[in-house]
């Protein structure tokens, strides 16, 4: 972990109990952010990438979420542990967090602007035309035009990408260290979401805030992020600098991910490389390494025990047992192979 | 880092073959909706005690009174007027000394009745009436709609009177009364469902596929809004139940020697000061029987809500 | 790749379709022509509100065109009636986005995939049913013991693939795809992609793929049309709209589309459009996109763009800055 680090998740464990049984919905997450870069967390559905969000913003339903292990350290303190009232100095002054769908995340009953400057008011303690003042700038950095007159306007009264341009500007309010981005362009249209792309690495360069980007979409994730964690079934599987994970992969989910793209550059004649398969059930945990079922170089052991991590370079690590001097060697498919 | 240096078997990096069949294979048993839905209905305590009292009350008053009650609902015995609770007289008598056991349960069997008779016009009128108005839309539905509109615009109780006018006041005025706007909530929720269903695309696909309006509606919508249906069935009974009681009440219902639930609650508030027992016994069922119908229908919308399954 | 008498598959002629909106008409297709020829995969892309659904929807006769016309094998497909009308249902399928809202939840899976079968009697017996189901299960790669199952035991893919399994169960010759990979994992993607081409190649079936997905679109289409509230503004070989894009929106289109890639991704010049889409209630006068359109000029908002032939089969409702 480096001296860098503002914050540190090690060993998170989080599970839902549900009328069908206990679900582990992360089993072991480690991860650190360093100070103003862009960390993006790849997964699909049931990969747990939500769920280690939310838990850092102790957003999860409080009645069948068990925190079962593990902690969050931010400025020293275990976010995992700390009451309330206490988040709610955090959320929104030190760490916030933007959703994916911009149409609930408003209230539609409330001015934009007064969304802005409740929070301004409430933890920075800012006076009635300070906080005004300050939403119309806030609007105007997210780039909506007209913003004096926009800022006395309804939710519905945007469209989904300005939406989503105000809930970053909520987000952003009182200039937190952290936000969390949760799939932030995945429900808005190609154009609009390269607009809101651009406005995130806008804002970082302007204002230096660290990012986590959750997101499935790997064209996204070469597009914005320094270092990238592929989450799987519960587990952080791979992680690395962006470069490393895109051409020298070292796991085969990540490879089955890569080729199963269809590039714009890609042969149409050649089909795609799908991976097998569902996603695991986190009912019934696997035993071993969650991909086993679907991993064209699956193994016994594979199933038997969870591997460790093996290091191949300062942020470059990844956990299969393809790396153990005993597993046979294996070439990644063509589609995948790097330039390292 | 450890599994690095340990000794481990050559024989677990064998590769595995694996199923790909195995992925696709669904595990657990079959569970179709009614199933699930029976199952988390089980759970709510509340819904299941009611349940087994209404269907208990309904045994009461349909099978068990008419065949073991030695008495008769009519009888008068004057010599045993006002008699409290007996060995004799499990409920006591009433001012004309007729037993009050079996007059109650006559009187549950009136409303039950009622009940009933509104659940089945809620369902061959309003559930067909709103299917048809959902379904078809566009100048239909404003039509239908208007329609119901103006019925409900009359209050029942003017149509309760205007049939004790061209019938006598009885078991018929009260059905018609009731019966004639009962059903205008059932036809909107289902037009409601309807409109909502129509466009899934689900619906799309069986349109696409060529399938004809009747089809669709019956194989398709109805059967997803079932759940909906027996929800405000169950809402229904009371509602109508409780309209009877009252009409009963204010006299405009079930007149002497007749007996139901509300015309009993009637006489036995005359009677209160001296012979509370009067009052008691009738309304306690009555009570249950809104109760029970009240949390038998909350039971079963958490039950049947599609948004809590899995 | 025409029919026996020379003619495409499907001609879309001047195609609209307006709905009533309150007082105002929203104009979701404005007039598209298209020329869909046997055995190929047209793609159809887009941004929300260009009309592509709609458009899709038409021509399946979900919805009543408000102009133009749509012609299978030479016949109006909206004037047909009685017999003729349901063997278009059976020669014409679609195929839906929402794995989740595509199937009935109460319906099993069997009855599901099987519905075209008893509309159209196709089957003459039970057993004859239960076998075509199940052969139907197998070849979308399902087992034949899901049949019993309800869609909700299933994962987005398996729901994708009875959901494919439901539409060529009537034999289809033209399928419209809207949007079916959208709504699934990537990983799944790639196994329901291959399995439509697969499907494709096997029984010579034609595709119109619907999708906003660009990435998904080039690779699956022989040609692509690229829409924009309401009209096509570009048509080309996959290949030929990918490497030359034309029209400023395909460009903007293309450059928006985040390649998975890093190095690609740092070097590249991006397009990023100004603004939002405009209502398709009151689409702007003249060219549609002059309101985002960097090459924007006066003269845009007076003259109507042509539809002109770029070489190469290669069409695009030009403006004056396109030569």
């Amino acid at each position: 972990m480096s001296v860098d680090s503002i914050l540190e998740v090690k060993d998170l464990r989080i599970s839902f109990s549900t009328h069908a049984g206990e679900v582990e919905a992360v089993r072991g997450v480690t991860f650190d952010l360093r100070n103003g870069e862009t960390l993006a967390i790849v997964g699909e559905s049931g990969s747990g990438k939500s769920v280690t969000a939310k838990s850092l913003m102790r957003l999860l339903p409080e009645a069948n979420t068990r925190i079962k292990g593990g902690e969050a350290i931010f400025e020293g303190q275990d976010l995992l542990k700390l009451s309330e009232k206490r988040m709610q100095g955090i959320r929104g002054p030190k760490i916030a967090m933007v959703f994916q769908d911009p149409m609930t995340s408003l209230d539609p009953t409330m001015k934009v602007g007064r969304q802005i400057t409740e929070s301004l008011t409430k933890h920075l303690g800012m006076s009635g035309s300070c906080a005004r003042e300050r939403a119309v700038e806030l609007l105007k950095m997210v780039g909506i035009p007209n913003a004096e007159a926009r800022v006395r306007q309804y939710p519905h009264q945007f469209s989904g990408g300005m939406r989503q341009r105000v809930v970053i500007a909520i987000a952003l309010a009182c200039d937190p260290q952290i936000l969390i981005a949760d799939e932030p362009s995945t429900a808005l249209d190609v154009t609009i979401q390269a607009q809101i792309l651009e406005l995130l690495r806008d804002l970082q360069e302007r204002i230096g805030t660290s990012i986590i980007l959750i997101t499935h979409d790997l064209g996204v994730v070469a597009q914005t992020a320094r270092r990238v964690a592929v989450m799987y079934g519960g587990k952080i599987v791979e992680t690395g600098t962006v470069r490393e994970i895109f051409y020298n992969p070292q796991m085969p989910y990540t490879w089955g991910l890569l080729a199963s793209i269809p590039l714009p550059t890609a042969d149409r004649s050649q089909d795609l490389i799908p991976i097998p398969g569902s996603p695991p059930d986190m009912l019934e945990p696997p035993k071993g390494c969650p991909f086993t079922p679907r991993c064209p170089y699956a193994m016994q052991i594979c199933a038997e025990e969870m591997p460790d991590y093996t290091t191949f370079s300062a942020e470059h690590k990844a956990a299969c047992w393809l790396h153990h001097p005993m597993a046979p060697d294996v070439e990644p498919p063509v589609r995948v192979r790097g330039t390292q | 880092m450890d599994s690095r240096h340990r000794e481990l078997e050559p024989g677990l990096f064998e590769p595995v073959e694996v199923d790909r069949d195995e992925g696709e294979r669904i595990s657990g048993p079959r569970v179709g909706f009614w199933k699930d839905s029976w199952i988390r209905l089980k759970k709510n305590r509340g819904a299941l005690f009611s349940l087994a009292v209404v269907l208990f009350l309904f045994a009461m008053a349909f099978v068990i009174d008419p065949l073991l009650s030695p008495h008769s609902p009519y009888a008068q015995d004057l010599a045993r007027r006002y008699l409290g609770p007996t060995a004799d007289y499990w409920f006591g008598t009433d001012k004309f000394g007729r037993d009050m056991w079996t007059r109650v349960w006559a009187g549950t069997r009136v409303s039950l009745y009622i009940g009933l008779l509104a659940a089945l016009l809620d369902i061959f009128v309003g559930v067909v009436y709103g299917a048809i108005s959902g379904f078809l839309g566009g100048r239909i539905d404003d039509v239908m709609q208007r329609g119901i509109e103006i019925l409900n615009g009359i209050p029942y109780l003017i149509v309760a009177i205007l049939a004790m006018i061209v019938f006598d006041p009885g078991i018929i005025t009260i059905s018609i009364a009731i019966g004639l706007t009962g059903w205008t909530f059932m036809a909107r929720i289902v037009r409601g469902r309807m409109l909502q269903l129509k466009d899934q695309e689900f619906a799309l696909a069986s349109r696409a596929l060529g399938a004809s309006g009747f089809r669709l509606v019956w194989k398709h919508l109805i059967p997803n809004s079932l759940g909906l249906i027996v929800i405000n069935l169950m809402f229904t009974i009371p509602a109508a139940i409780f309209a009877e009681a009252f009409l009963s009440f204010i006299g405009l219902g079930i007149q002497v020697p007749e007996a139901s639930l509300g015309s009993l609650i009637s006489d036995g508030a005359q009677e209160l000061r001296f012979h509370p027992f009067l009052l008691w016994f009738p309304s306690i069922i009555f009570c249950l029987l809104m109760i029970c119908f009240n949390l038998l229908g909350d039971g079963l919308r958490d039950a049947l809500d599609p948004k809590m399954r899995k | 790749m025409t029919e026996g008498n020379g003619r495409p598959l499907l001609e879309i002629n001047n195609l609209k379709k307006y709905f009533r909106v309150g007082r105002e008409t929203l104009k979701a297709v404005d007039g598209i022509s298209l020329k869909i020829n046997r055995g190929e995969t047209l793609g159809l892309v887009g941004e929300s509100g260009c009309g592509k659904t709609t458009a899709g929807r038409v021509l399946v006769r979900l919805y009543e065109p408000s102009g133009g016309e749509v012609l299978f094998g030479g016949k109006n497909v909206h004037r047909t009636a009685g017999e003729e009308a349901k063997l278009l249902n059976r020669k014409m399928q679609m195929i839906f986005q929402d794995p989740q809202a595509s199937l009935n939840p109460r319906m099993i899976v069997g009855d599901i995939v099987a519905e075209g079968l008893d509309i159209h009697g196709l089957v003459s017996s039970r057993q004859e049913r239960l076998e075509r189901v199940h052969e139907l299960l197998e070849v979308v790669g399902l087992n034949k013991d899901h049949a019993n199952r309800y869609p909700h035991e299933f994962s987005g893919g398996q729901r994708q693939r009875i959901g494919i399994a439901r539409a060529l169960a009537v034999y289809p010759e033209f399928i419209i795809c809207d949007e079916p990979v959208s709504a699934l994992d990537v990983s799944i993607r790639a196994q329901v992609i291959n399995l439509m081409r697969r499907l494709q190649e096997e029984r010579g079936l034609t595709y119109l793929f619907i999708s906003h997905d660009l990435s998904v679109v080039k690779y699956i289409s022989d040609r692509v049309g690229v829409m924009y509230l309401g009209k096509i503004v570009e048509l080309a070989s996959s290949d030929e709209l990918y490497n030359n894009p034309v029209h400023p929106y395909t460009q903007a289109l293309l450059s928006a589309v985040p390649v998975p890639d890093p190095d690609v991704e740092q070097e590249r010049e991006r397009i990023v459009l100004e603004g939002e889409v405009p209502s398709p209630v009151n689409p702007p006068s003249g060219c549609r996109f002059r309101t985002r359109c960097p090459y924007v000029t006066e003269a845009c908002g007076r003259e109507e763009p042509v539809w002109r032939d770029v070489g190469n089969d290669h069409w695009v409702l030009a403006c004056h800055c396109i030569h």
